[in-house]
């Protein structure tokens, strides 16, 4: 039977056999063995990356004995930051109290990563601009960073709307006072998200300058308050902190 | 701070506009290039050799054992850039082990291997084998032997047997034609099916790939024949020249067809990533594309060719002409790889800003080892040529006497 | 370097995988299921028994209108994961958009943001701006894992993407394939490297790093098949959407209050 194949057939399939035959066999010897157990991937890799080291101990860590610090903080305005967000990854601390130390970086920089004025940041967020904010002083000087209360309510609306106070100041309400038009709850500056300033529900309020009837100063802009605008109210159309229509 | 780092801190200062921040290291660089062009220059040699088997055109016989062998020696070289450019060469063999179905670049070993294997290697020793044992018998010493194992210790010359070969050698090329056709077709696959990247992600994109490995791969058996028949001092055969460069000019036309009515699609389609795409173009790839893809590689040789065939010109300076229309498409084709590697990976999936490919000249991913890889499969063609010589006359004229 | 928990039977794997390489060229006559079966078993004595995967499914919301650009997740990120300190290696990043009033978008990402932000140079008049963080997107149809030839990539049960670092062959085609630009090689391990969820602190519940520090509770992250999960409740409260929704890679970190110019 095999003699009677062509003899270019013969003497070509032995080595291909062969060398199928060698692959089959070094594959099967060569494939890491616990490859394919969970998927087409070696599962003593999931393994592995499960069991890195880790750097950061979590804020849970923290308060077993740090449970004062926990409690203050829990009660302030930095309840929601981790500890390790400002003392850094603080791991080697938990399984060595007394030799790893984590940091306690006291330097302005830190603070104002998050509190220095960036216009992109939202609106309500506490800001102030270093230059001209005690420049001199440490934060922590004024500010318990576990209970970051500021020494006093801040005077203006700036401090934690300091893009909206930008963009006011050069339009043609810079003068006025925020509750002109916003009504402010006794309590927003020391719990502002408890307390949160109103916009205004009624066409009136800028009526008060723009109706026909003002008693306003002439030279503010006059609309038939009517006519003019139908249901909307006027800041769905004119935004007031820079009022762009004329 | 290293050389690499060293140079991803200079090409932060090229970005322009917003790049995702580790867009600025490409993945793919120079090695990726050399590759696909080299794998378009097998399949289109081979496709050129399988001209005379299957499709009969008889003028190109004399091209068709140099078109194998260069096939073979390009092939032998294609897979060892991809190798080289890997970050763990030593681990690449796991493409074997555990292949992934679901990957387009998984299958690549195993195409490649088929293509090597069951196509070229067989269809070469089927139409040498029987000078393989007329060599065998004339030769002394070692040189005997090696002519034997390449035989594969065969000794059947008779007619029915050498009937056989040439039978074999058909089906092989029937064969080879779809595998060549696979081989890099699907390599343009490998970019195509990349649906993050709209440069690349395009049903076009394997055909695009593949005509234009048939015009590389045409244009350079035109160029090693016209080099070889000067070398040798023989008269060269117009005829078959004459074939390869229409040859040539049906298959850019269809390439040019392609890439044109890719180009006309993306811009009537207009996609979000249409505007970074032309920012793309007109910033980045203006030289490589408009002038040496469209204009040098494509547009001129075109004209060339075209007024070659329109008036009847001596054949000096056909010669001349196809010689240079040769060169023009191989730059033009290395272009087009260029474009589509580097070009693909020089705009961010941000569609907001470029980046920048600042090429190194030494160390494994520069120009030096690249250059080297793309001469080597010529050190590689000299020694096959050496050995099997692919020359009409010296295929053994007749049955040996035992 | 001090691993959390020692685990013999893993480096004894790696050591064993050299030498069937070794055994497997020299000698075919070895027969590889013995040494298999010595392997499989001890993989770990928590993972997939203690722990089980499939029990969990891991997702991260993000609220883009809390971001403050602080860049405390982008370090935390880098100490907690290695991620080698140069600009061109992020798992996560914080990205700054600028509209401008004449209709002009200005995106930017100074070292990732992990210095935070200095005011911006234009001086164009701007029209908003926000912040929005960056992290790998965990999809659950991953166009990295899909490509990646050999299996050192994977997505595990609890709907994690991973990469074998000893496996991985560094053919670079997940950079490719991710749409959203999460994946570099690590300049020393010469690997594929990513976000990973922090996975080896989310199976021992804790947070990932960039979630733990984040100061706003601008990132939210929980696990979908737990109904008392933050992220159920991010869901539940917010209109969500993911990042690049047309290419059908089902993010499992989902945006809420996001701006059409996000990509």
């Amino acid at each position: 039977m095999w003699k009677r194949i062509p003899e270019q057939i013969r003497h070509v399939v032995v080595p291909i056999v062969a060398l199928v035959v060698i692959y089959l066999v070094v594959r099967h010897l060569l494939i890491p063995s616990s490859f394919g157990l969970w998927g087409h991937y070696r599962a003593a890799s999931a393994v592995q990356n499960a069991e890195l080291p880790l750097k950061y101990a979590g804020a849970e860590a923290c308060a077993d004995c740090h449970g004062e610090i926990a409690s203050t903080k829990k009660e302030g305005y930095h309840r929601g930051v981790a500890c390790e967000t400002c003392h850094g990854a603080a791991y080697t601390h938990t399984q060595d109290q007394e030799k790893q130390k984590p940091q306690i970086n006291r330097a302005r920089s830190l603070c104002l990563l998050c509190h220095e004025y960036q216009s992109s940041r939202p609106t309500g967020f506490p800001q102030v601009v270093s230059d001209s904010h005690n420049p001199l002083k440490q934060c922590i000087a004024c500010h318990q960073p576990h209970d970051p209360k500021p020494p006093h309510p801040p005077k203006g609306c700036d401090a934690c709307h300091a893009t909206i106070q930008r963009t006011i100041a050069v339009s043609s309400h810079g003068n006025l006072a925020c509750s002109m038009c916003h009504e402010v709850p006794k309590n927003h500056k020391l719990s502002p998200r408890g307390n949160p300033a109103k916009l205004p529900q009624l066409r009136e309020t800028c009526g008060k300058c723009h109706a026909q009837d003002s008693s306003a100063s002439k030279e503010i802009p006059r609309v038939d308050m009517a006519s003019h605008g139908g249901k909307y109210l006027c800041w769905e159309c004119h935004y007031p902190h820079m009022p762009g229509a004329r | 701070m290293n050389h690499e780092i060293a140079r991803l801190y200079e090409t932060l200062k090229l970005v322009v506009g917003f790049i995702y921040p580790n867009e600025i290291e490409l993945g793919w660089n120079l090695l990726i290039v050399v590759y696909p062009y080299i794998t378009g220059l097998v399949a289109g040699a081979f496709i050129l050799a399988s001209l005379v088997k299957v499709f009969k055109v008889k003028e190109v016989q004399p091209t068709y054992r140099l078109a194998l062998l260069t096939a073979l020696s390009f092939l032998i070289v294609a897979p060892l850039p991809l190798v080289v450019h890997l970050t763990h060469p030593e681990r690449g063999f796991e493409m074997f082990l555990t292949p992934s179905p679901s990957s387009a670049m998984a299958m690549f070993g195993f195409v490649y291997v088929w293509y090597l294997m069951a196509v070229l290697l067989l269809e070469i020793w089927f139409d040498y084998r029987k000078d393989f044992i007329v060599w065998a018998e004339q030769e002394k010493g070692y040189k005997r032997f090696v002519y034997k194992l390449l035989s594969l210790f065969t000794r059947d010359t008779s007619p029915g047997a050498l009937s056989f070969d040439k039978k074999a050698v058909y089906a092989i090329t029937v064969v080879g034609i779809p595998s060549a056709f696979l081989l890099h077709g699907y390599v343009g696959f490998i970019f195509g099916s990349v649906k993050a990247n709209p440069w690349w992600s395009s049903v076009l994109m394997p055909i695009v790939f593949l005509f234009s490995a048939i015009v590389s791969g045409i244009a350079l058996v035109l160029l090693i024949y016209m080099v070889a028949v000067l070398v040798r001092g023989e008269e060269p055969d117009m005829a078959c020249i004459d074939k390869l460069a229409s040859f040539l000019f049906y298959m850019m036309i269809v390439d040019f067809s392609l890439e044109f009515l890719d180009f006309v699609h993306r811009i009537y389609q207009s996609e979000e990533s249409i505007h970074i795409l032309g920012q793309l173009i007109s910033e980045r790839l203006f030289v490589s594309l408009i002038v040496i893809q469209l204009i040098l590689g494509m547009i001129l040789p075109l004209v060339a060719i075209a007024l070659i065939k329109m008036f009847k010109w001596p054949a000096e300076i056909r010669r001349l002409s196809y010689f240079i229309v040769g060169l023009l498409v191989q730059f033009g084709i290395f272009s087009t790889r260029w474009n589509v590697v580097i070009g693909g990976q020089l705009f961010s999936k941000s569609f907001r800003g470029l980046t920048a490919y600042k090429m190194a000249v030494g160390g494994v991913e520069g120009l030096l080892v690249s250059l080297g890889f793309l001469i080597l499969p010529f050190i590689i063609l000299y020694v096959l040529i050496r050995w099997l010589p692919p020359w009409e006359k010296e295929r053994a004229p007749s049955v040996p006497s035992r | 370097m001090k691993r959390d928990r020692p685990d013999k039977g893993l480096d004894k794997s790696r050591r064993d995988f050299c030498k069937t390489i070794l055994l497997g060229t020299v000698s075919l006559a070895v027969p590889g299921s013995i040494l298999a079966a010595t392997e499989k078993k001890g993989l770990s004595d928590w993972y997939g028994t203690k722990y089980k995967p499939a029990e969990h499914l891991y997702a991260m919301g993000i609220k883009v209108d809390r971001c403050i650009g602080c860049g405390r997740c982008v370090d935390a990120c880098k100490r907690e994961n290695n991620v080698p300190d140069y600009p061109f290696y992020f798992r996560t990043w914080i990205e700054r958009y600028i509209e401008t009033e004449d209709g002009q978008t200005i995106v930017d990402s100074p070292n990732g943001g992990k210095d935070g932000f200095k005011a911006p140079a234009s001086d164009k008049k701007v029209f908003k701006t926000f912040f929005v963080p960056k992290i790998c997107n965990q999809c659950e149809k991953p166009p990295c894992v899909q490509v990646c030839p050999v299996g050192a990539t994977y997505r595990t049960e609890d709907g994690v993407v991973l990469v074998d670092s000893q496996y991985c062959i560094g053919c670079r085609y997940c950079i490719q394939a991710c749409p959203y630009g999460m994946r570099y090689i690590h300049p020393t391990k010469r690997v594929a490297d990513k976000c990973t969820f922090c996975y080896h602190r989310t199976v021992k519940g804790l947070l990932p790093a960039c979630v733990e520090v984040c100061p706003t509770q601008a990132r939210i992250f929980g696990d979908l098949k737990s109904k008392a999960s933050p992220v159920n409740q991010f869901m539940r409260f917010n209109k969500i959407f993911v990042l690049k929704p047309g290419l059908n890679t089902e993010p499992k970190v989902y945006y809420a209050d996001i701006d059409l110019e996000v990509r």
